[in-house]
């Protein structure tokens, strides 16, 4: 195996782990609630917005905490006075209502800010490469790289070894069950959209200085990470994070062959192998009220 | 209270991919014409990986109509703009098809996106309209799909790659030297491949790789190890609006030093860059620099309305509407077949440039000064806007106009009526 495709491959399994931040959340508010939330990708922008905004008076060490927080916060809002009603409806009115909310997010960004693209770098302390033999990476990713696994580790103990992550994932599996018990789930599902889309406004930051940032930045990441979270399956935290690297890692090794033109297709054509074979996706659950 | 509704997973699915489908589409724009004006149909990507370039088209095309209006309009009448998004190819020409059918606008200026214009220029041939092409680069729209009622005040691609080929090889970057070739995956990445290969072939240099890549891709990093890897003499450019972006921030970022120029470009994706993060030559159509003094009202007026400088893609449409303008008062007609008569000619236009430009007959391809602009160091910007140092005009002065553009041979048009 030569050096060059080694890189590549790793540096597909990193490319997914953006991806993750964004699947992650994407999947937590489906499996408990039911909604597939198609303004994710709105979010993600705008935590990106927010961070140049922020930039100008707190750094961007600042608008790295600040932002997230006033993603999670926004959806939180969202949360209570949009989704909580669309729960018991019809997942096509919740389809809508997010598709609605994507579109006025992104409107709402290119009325406010333009449509071009918004200037923007990474800080001076983060720039530069890391050399590991003939291994390349830039500097900045790999702090990106360790601020999302942090994230992400972090969420499974909050999933796996508290209280609070024991209800989740029993109001995935069964919400009567949980409300019988007397349990309400309606801060449980505040709770997991503030995190969902803090995620996402996470990865807004942490993009921000190495992607283009424009309203529709949204759309380019909320598609692979609908199909990360359709392959990885539905109330599984490892199966989304093995499918965000598989995704990274069929898309890494499309260019790496040769093959670039094709790197998008790739991905559904992953999808599509694995739906066939696991129609539940890779670890997907046996949930009952998606049957 | 969270209740189990029966929610399918299948039914999930194909509801989002419905609704995916659905945001294709758009919403269909108001227009509040009256009877005793003039209707332009102003159609561009407002959405989408061009829609950056597509707000300074609408920007620039609102502009010129304000002015044209002003000192009275045309034939008397104000124009009425009526705009909207084009978003992709298919909807594209239904919009256009709209703006003919039902609005009866009397030409239809604009679009980025070749593979639009393409879809646009079939619409306006089928019904006899003119349509103005402001921004698609591709050759095959002024060669193989070139037609009676499509007018490019757009440069083709072999103007770029021959403007910015002059640098290359002043800078001896051609001959016996290899190119690693970066080309967004559509009808102008796909047009302007081969013309680059054209001259690059011609001209003595070799490609060590050339890769396509899809429009919606921002990660450019698995691009930038192989380059490393393959250590070419110069990297080359055939990406589009936000893909450039993308590249440039990220190849600074892995701190690649091979040379790099592109043949394609427009100034707001690099504005759009941050600091530090431009670098290498690149051609432009016209660029807020020139020294003229229409182009120095231009950029006034422009800055004074919307508080930045407008950039080429502005330019292309706000010139556009003061050469149809222009010549609808010249000729005392709004009638297409008068104007392309007019135009074909060769009737003359100021284009806020050093010398005057028109149509060449047997493409419909306007003939007009290019600049190549070389990127300035992090520590010689004075501002944020002026990030490049811009070439004399290519052709120089004593040089026809054609001297940059494809020759029949290169290009062939056969114009059908």
């Amino acid at each position: 195996m030569s050096a060059l495709f080694l890189q590549q491959v790793l540096n597909g399994l990193l490319d997914g782990v953006y991806y993750l931040l964004i699947a992650l959340g994407l999947s937590l508010i489906f499996s408990l609630g039911g909604i597939v939330n198609l303004a994710h990708g709105a979010f993600y922008a705008i935590g990106a917005y927010l961070t140049v905004v922020l930039a100008r008076f707190i750094d961007f060490g600042g608008a790295l905490v600040v932002a997230p927080v006033g993603v999670a916060l926004i959806g939180i809002v969202i949360e209570r006075f949009l989704f909580r009603r669309f729960y018991r409806e019809d997942p096509i009115l919740s389809l809508l209502l997010t598709f609605g909310l994507a579109l006025v997010a992104e409107q709402t960004l290119r009325i406010i800010f333009g449509a071009p693209p918004l200037s923007f770098a990474i800080p001076q302390a983060l720039r530069g490469q890391v050399f590991i033999g003939d291994f390349i990476y830039s500097f900045y990713r790999t702090i990106l790289l360790a601020i999302a696994v942090g994230c992400i580790v972090g969420l499974w103990f909050l999933l796996h070894r508290t209280a609070f992550g024991r209800v989740v994932r029993a109001g995935v599996q069964n919400p009567d069950m949980v409300g019988a018990l007397g349990i309400s789930l309606e801060p449980y599902m505040a709770a997991v959209a503030g995190l969902g889309i803090g995620l996402a406004g996470l990865a807004g930051v942490l993009l921000a200085p190495i992607y283009s940032i424009h309203p529709a930045m949204g759309q380019e990441i909320i598609t692979p990470a609908f199909v990360v979270v359709v392959i990885g399956g539905l109330g599984s935290f490892w199966g989304v994070v093995v499918a965000a690297l598989l995704v990274g890692l069929a898309k890494g090794l499309m260019v790496a062959a040769g093959y670039a033109q094709f790197s998008t297709a790739a991905i559904y054509g992953l999808m599509l192998l694995v739906l066939l074979f696991r129609p539940r996706g890779l670890f997907g659950e046996r949930i009952q009220r998606f049957e | 209270m969270i209740h189990s509704t029966r929610i399918s997973r299948r039914g999930t699915l194909k509801s989002a991919a419905a609704l995916t489908a659905l945001g294709t589409l758009c919403f269909p724009a108001i227009s509040r014409a009256q009877a005793d004006t003039v209707k332009i149909g102003h159609l561009t990507p407002r959405t989408g990986f061009l829609g950056p370039l597509g707000e300074y088209a609408v920007m620039a095309a609102d502009l010129a109509v304000e002015e044209i209006n002003a000192r009275g309009g045309v034939l008397g009448r104000k124009i009425d703009l009526i705009k909207e998004d084009s978003v992709n190819p298919q909807t594209a020409s239904v919009k256009a098809e709209r703006l003919i059918e039902r609005d009866k606008v009397a030409c239809i200026v604009g679009e980025i996106s070749s593979a639009a214009c393409l879809t646009i220029a079939q619409v306006a041939q089928r019904t006899k309209n003119l349509y103005v092409n402001t921004g698609g680069n591709s050759d095959a729209l002024r060669g193989s799909n070139c037609n009676k009622y499509m007018f490019h005040v757009e440069s083709q691609n072999s103007m770029y790659v021959k403007t910015v080929g002059r640098s290359l090889l002043a800078n001896n970057l051609v001959k016996d030297k290899k190119w690693y070739s970066l080309t967004a995956d559509y009808a102008f990445g796909h047009d302007l491949l081969r013309v680059a290969k054209r001259f690059m072939e011609g001209n003595g240099g070799q490609f060590a790789a050339d890769e396509l890549v899809p429009t919606d891709v921002a990660d450019f990093s698995a691009f930038l190890l192989k380059i490393r890897n393959a250590k070419p003499d110069l990297v080359v450019s055939n990406l589009a609006g936000n893909q450039i972006t993308n590249f440039l921030k990220q190849y600074s970022e892995f701190g690649l030093t091979f040379p790099v120029a592109g043949f394609g470009f427009d100034t707001a994706v690099a504005w759009g860059a941050g600091k530090g993060n431009f670098f290498g030559i690149w051609p432009l159509v016209w660029h807020h620099l020139i020294d003229t003094p229409g182009s120095k009202a231009f950029v006034a007026a422009f800055t004074k309305k919307y508080g930045k400088p407008p950039e080429n893609q502005a330019w292309g449409d706000y010139i556009s509407m003061h050469i149809i303008a222009k010549s609808m008062n010249d000729i005392k007609s709004i009638e297409a077949v008068k104007l392309i008569e007019h135009w074909e000619k060769g009737a003359k236009f100021d284009l806020l440039k050093t010398r005057e430009g028109y149509f060449r007959a047997y493409d419909h391809q306007l003939m007009h000064e290019m600049y190549a602009v070389e990127a300035l160091k992090a520590n010689e910007l004075k501002n944020q806007w002026d990030i490049y140092k811009p070439s004399p005009p290519v052709p120089g002065p004593n040089e026809p106009l054609e001297a940059i553009a494809a020759t029949p041979e290169e290009n062939a048009c056969k114009m059908s009526a």
